[in-house]
């Protein structure tokens, strides 16, 4: 038979017209789909039985209440919990991302002791038994050579049963080192002692405000109790609230914001004494409360009304004259204005005098302890335990200056410095330290200036980790003693700084551990059983389940069944108890010291010839910053103009860039008196000229691929500056160049 | 038996309380057992069913403005009902429209990748699988029972986490009722949202809070009457559920494709 090309061609379209028609077609797309989806490895979920548990978050000092979906033994999903005084049903992206941490690949799966060399990343595994009595003995010997003082702890609290037990230990060993690590409320619990005498938590009534000056609190960047604030700022849209924020970066708060005034970075202060000048030239402060419950008052309006004109102010800060004037008018005559302070998400304190300027502003208008102003609260103190019976060496120990200088001579009022300590070890000053415990911190990765951190850590001998993930700072321990994470334990929380409500919050076990990690609570008194006598006595509870639940007591039931107890009747304290000073009014300038609000310059480090540009942090919620690093998910939302590859952004104004000839995405050095590191430049027109900003919360070392390389660590590029009136490190920025490479 | 109305089940999300914080990218990943990467720095190969956009308005410092906009699936309906971009192109009926709830539905196991239906969606809201999905070791502890893990080669995107739509519905026909109520069914980035800006409900219930924010007209393929509210490309018809509230017009502008100048907003094309 010849096939011709009619022929063929009749039978190819003819073939391919019945196959058309036919459901083969359709039956191989079917199965195709088929044959390549049903893979044995893609999981299918194990369904089951669901319940819920209510607890508490505690990946921030936030304390919102969760709610955990279970099915089976299971913890599936983290939901904000309905009806909490905190948070009421919302959630920020790292609580949401809880359980990846719970089953991350970063946990410590069993204490483990160093092999080889410190930080190269050689462990052993060693049963819970033999890490405790290597501990004991390490602190029993110093104790016995009269050394106790040389032992440290870092928490990031100090407050709840957990940081409690810490410093009872250290009180019954010896040691007056319990250290807390730095954010603005050391700034505002010095201002509060020094202007209204008292030792308190700073309280602000932002849900009742209705006119907020944010001296660059980045207030839905992570400031305070995040959920709390993003409530308060929707709450304020409804409301029509004006909120003021000044700061020299766009920020998502300033964005947020019903104006945002640029400023020149680390003046903030003097805007606050120019409108502290405009509001008493004007007489438009509360004249009752300043007469009544206020003492110093005649000499701060001197230094005010001498120093701080609208124009004066206005060639420091970049804000023109008319605006600081128009500004302190509106705040004044609000009804219930209220300012507050802190950079960014407030992990950096701020100074002395710059904070109690900003207290005094808000005692222009009167509003301290009143609806809507700021309140020192007394923290609830359901913690009352048996007084310590101290041996003779523990005496001894304690009577040692601590190694931060809080409480010493220079820095008297300040109650821990822990930003004082690499410095201190560094140059051996003072006694060295031979054992350092941390829990609930990542001094290596959040402290500024990492490498002289580093190198402090390389000077003690000892150095402890109760932390659940291999971060930097337990990636340089020589023992890590893991606790449980959030999810897995009890534990008391107390409502979050700046609330004025009292709350408090129990974490409780959602699942069973899932690896050989033990509550910090029990190592503890395991430690403290292992030194025996007084010590030991020191701690009558034989696990810390029951000291939680003798400690919480009536409140016990109330809250393992809702996850928190919160009461409404609030303590609005009367002014007239309001103060515990000498005087018993609310003091402009403190009589120990003579220090008056004013703005003095903190000036940050590098020539400014060598380095044209200031380089300034910036704070995303979505990146967390504290001793957590990022899971994930959280990591996943990070957007790709801040972080590409291993390549953070540097942001720069167009026209700073142009005048460098930089663009888009170039790759370029950023160079600091710190340190350099290789970044990529974005544009971006909400920054001041002159200045770039850098995101802190990435360039983690430890943690998983998921995290870990990508970015540069803020704190490896910036130095410290030490407030001569605190002690407290201030450093806002530091001087930096971009080259090209 | 009488029918139920048909719902329209849609969203307003109010972007002047939006913080763009990134709660509802995380509460939907965690609800939805999405997958991620040790990059996900490329935002076209992350898979995001819900992702926020920044919005800047161009202007120099400091008149800078920046306003973020969360942009879930848009559930469209097109011009007819059930006439949305990716339905009408999808050859493997792997996507469907149901004119019972107005939600555009996804069925993994008939997906055979083809990506016809990420071409024709203006939104980008169609991610595809380009690898398998790996937990690390551990990690599958978490995945939820209720949305099956996807494979490589296939196409997923939101559902208006459309399994509590059918938990709400058999648990309100356990206890012999026909309909549910408002808030048996959200999604879970509107209940995550700590600034309370996304709503959720049905479009068709004038009782519902999304219904009164937006006010949407029928007639004209839902488009809404509250003048601060907008949908995204609303020229290009799709009729998308979705709508937006801003009271800025920079925002309004930027949420169609305006050209330079252009004073006024043109009537909608009408395409297929």
């Amino acid at each position: 038979m010849k096939i011709g090309r009619r022929g063929f061609l009749s039978f190819v379209i003819g073939g391919a017209a019945g196959t058309a028609l036919s459901p083969l077609p359709w039956k191989l797309t079917d199965d195709s789909s088929i044959w390549t989806q049903m893979w044995p490895w893609t999981p299918v979920p194990k369904d089951g039985e669901t319940s819920y548990v209510n607890s508490v978050c505690t990946l921030c000092s936030g304390g919102c209440g969760i709610t955990v979906r279970k099915i089976d033994e299971r913890a599936v999903k983290i939901e904000g919990m309905k009806g909490h005084p905190i948070n009421n049903g919302g959630a920020c992206l790292l609580g949401l991302s809880g359980l990846q941490l719970l089953y991350g690949p970063t946990r410590i799966k069993s204490p483990l002791k160093r092999t080889g060399k410190r930080g190269q990343g050689g462990w052993e595994k060693i049963s819970w038994k033999a890490a405790v009595s290597e501990v004991v003995e390490k602190l029993g010997n110093l104790r016995s050579k009269s050394q106790s003082h040389t032992v440290g702890f870092v928490s990031g609290s100090d407050r709840g049963t957990i940081p409690r037990l810490f410093e009872r230990f250290l009180t019954a060993y010896g040691s007056p080192n319990l250290m807390r690590m730095p954010s603005v409320r050391d700034s505002y619990e010095l201002t509060l002692h020094m202007m209204q005498g008292v030792q308190a938590l700073p309280g602000f009534d932002f849900e009742n405000a209705d006119f907020i000056l944010s001296l660059g609190s980045g207030i839905i960047d992570g400031w305070g109790s995040p959920v709390r604030m993003f409530r308060a700022n929707s709450a304020w849209q409804n409301a029509n609230v004006k909120v003021i924020q000044i700061e020299p970066r766009l920020s998502n708060t300033a964005a947020k914001s019903s104006k945002w005034i640029p400023i020149n970075p680390g003046t903030e202060t003097a805007l606050v004494m120019g409108l502290a000048h405009v509001i008493i030239k004007e007489y438009l402060y509360d004249t009752g409360f300043i007469l009544n419950y206020t003492n110093g008052f005649e000499d701060w309006k001197r230094l005010v009304m001498d120093n701080y004109s609208p124009d004066s102010v206005a060639a420091i800060t970049g804000i023109d004259s008319g605006t600081i004037v128009v500004l302190a008018r509106s705040f004044a005559n609000a009804s219930r204005p209220l300012a507050i302070c802190g950079r960014g998400d407030g992990s950096s304190p701020v100074s002395l005098k710059g904070c109690t300027a900003v207290h005094a502003l808000n005692a222009l208008v009167g509003n301290v302890n009143k609806k809507g102003g700021v309140w020192a609260v007394s923290d609830t103190d359901y913690i009352s335990w048996p007084e310590i019976e101290m041996d003779s060496k523990a005496a001894a120990g304690m009577q040692h200056e601590r190694l931060d200088g809080a409480g010493s001579k220079k820095y008297l009022f300040s109650r821990y410095l822990m930003n004082r300590l690499p410095e201190t070890v560094n140059s051996g000053a003072q006694y060295p330290l031979q054992a350092l415990f941390v829990s609930g911190a990542n001094p290596l990765y959040t402290l500024h200036d990492t490498k002289s951190t580093e190198k402090a850590f390389d000077k003690i001998p000892f150095v402890v980790s109760f932390s659940s993930y291999m971060d930097e700072t337990a990636q340089n321990a020589d023992l890590i003693l893991p606790n449980h994470v959030f999810l897995e334990r009890y534990e008391d929380v107390p409502a979050p700084v700046g609330l004025i409500q009292p709350v408090i919050g129990l974490a409780k076990p959602v699942v069973e551990p899932q690896f050989n990690t033990r509550h910090v609570g029990d190592v503890i008194i395991r430690m403290a059983k292992g030194l025996g006598g007084s010590v030991a006595d020191a701690f009558p509870w034989d696990s810390y389940y029951s000291c939680l639940k003798e400690t919480l007591n009536d409140n016990w039931e109330t809250l393992v069944d809702k996850g928190f107890r919160s009461d409404t009747e609030l303590m609005n304290p009367t002014l007239e108890s309001s103060f515990d000073t000498v005087s018993g009014k609310f003091e402009f300038i403190n009589p120990d010291t003579g220090s008056m609000p004013q703005f003095k310059p903190v000036s940050i480090e590098g020539d400014e010839k060598l380095y044209p540009l200031v380089l300034i942090p910036y704070d995303s919620i979505r990146l967390a910053n504290s001793y957590i690093g990022d899971p994930p998910f959280a990591i996943k939302t990070v957007e790709d103009t801040v972080l590409k590859g291993k390549y953070v952004f540097v942001e720069i104004n167009p026209k700073t860039a142009r005048s460098a000839g930089l663009h888009e995405g170039q790759r370029v050095l950023l160079i600091t008196p710190k340190g350099k590191a290789e970044v990529k430049i974005h544009l971006f027109e909400g920054i001041m000229p002159g200045i770039i900003a850098l995101p802190r919360g990435l360039g983690h070392t430890a943690f998983d691929d998921y995290l870990a390389g990508k970015g540069i660590n803020f704190n490896t590029l910036i130095g410290t500056v030490e407030d001569p009136d605190s002690g407290m490190d201030t450093a806002w920025g530091i001087r930096a160049k971009l080259s090209k490479v | 038996m009488k029918h139920n109305k048909a719902q329209k089940f849609g969203m307003v999300i109010d972007l002047d309380k939006c913080t763009g914080c990134g709660s509802c990218m995380v509460a939907c990943m965690s609800e939805n057992n999405v997958p991620f990467r040790k990059d996900e720095s490329d935002k076209f190969l992350s898979i995001t069913w819900m992702r926020v956009y920044r919005l800047t308005n161009g202007k120099p410092f400091p008149n800078t403005d920046i306003c973020y906009l969360p942009r879930p699936c848009m559930q469209c309906a097109g011009q007819h009902e059930g006439h949305s971009p990716c339905v009408s192109v999808c050859p493997a009926i792997a996507t469907d429209y149901s004119t019972e709830t107005g939600i555009v539905s996804q069925i993994y196991t008939r997906c055979f990748g083809c990506r016809y239906c990420m071409a024709s969606c203006p939104y980008h809201a169609r991610y595809f699988n380009w690898w398998d999905p790996i937990w690390p070791d551990g990690m599958e502890k978490y995945l939820s029972p209720n949305v099956s893990p996807r494979m490589r080669g296939v196409v997923e995107k939101c559902s208006f986490c459309f399994h509590r739509y059918q938990l709400a519905k058999e648990k309100a026909f356990m206890e012999g009722r026909r309909n549910i109520e408002e808030n048996e069914y959200q999604t879970a980035c509107t209940q995550a949202c700590p600034a309370g800006a996304v709503t959720f409900g049905d479009l068709n219930n004038p009782d519902h809070a999304v219904y009164n924010l937006v006010k949407p007209d029928h007639k004209h393929s839902g488009r809404p009457t509250n003048p601060h509210a907008f949908r995204l490309l609303e020229r290009l018809g799709t009729n998308p559920k979705v709508y937006y509230l801003s009271s800025r017009k920079w925002v309004r502008q930027v949420g169609d494709n305006y050209l330079k100048n252009e004073a006024k907003v043109k009537k909608p094309v009408h395409h297929g």
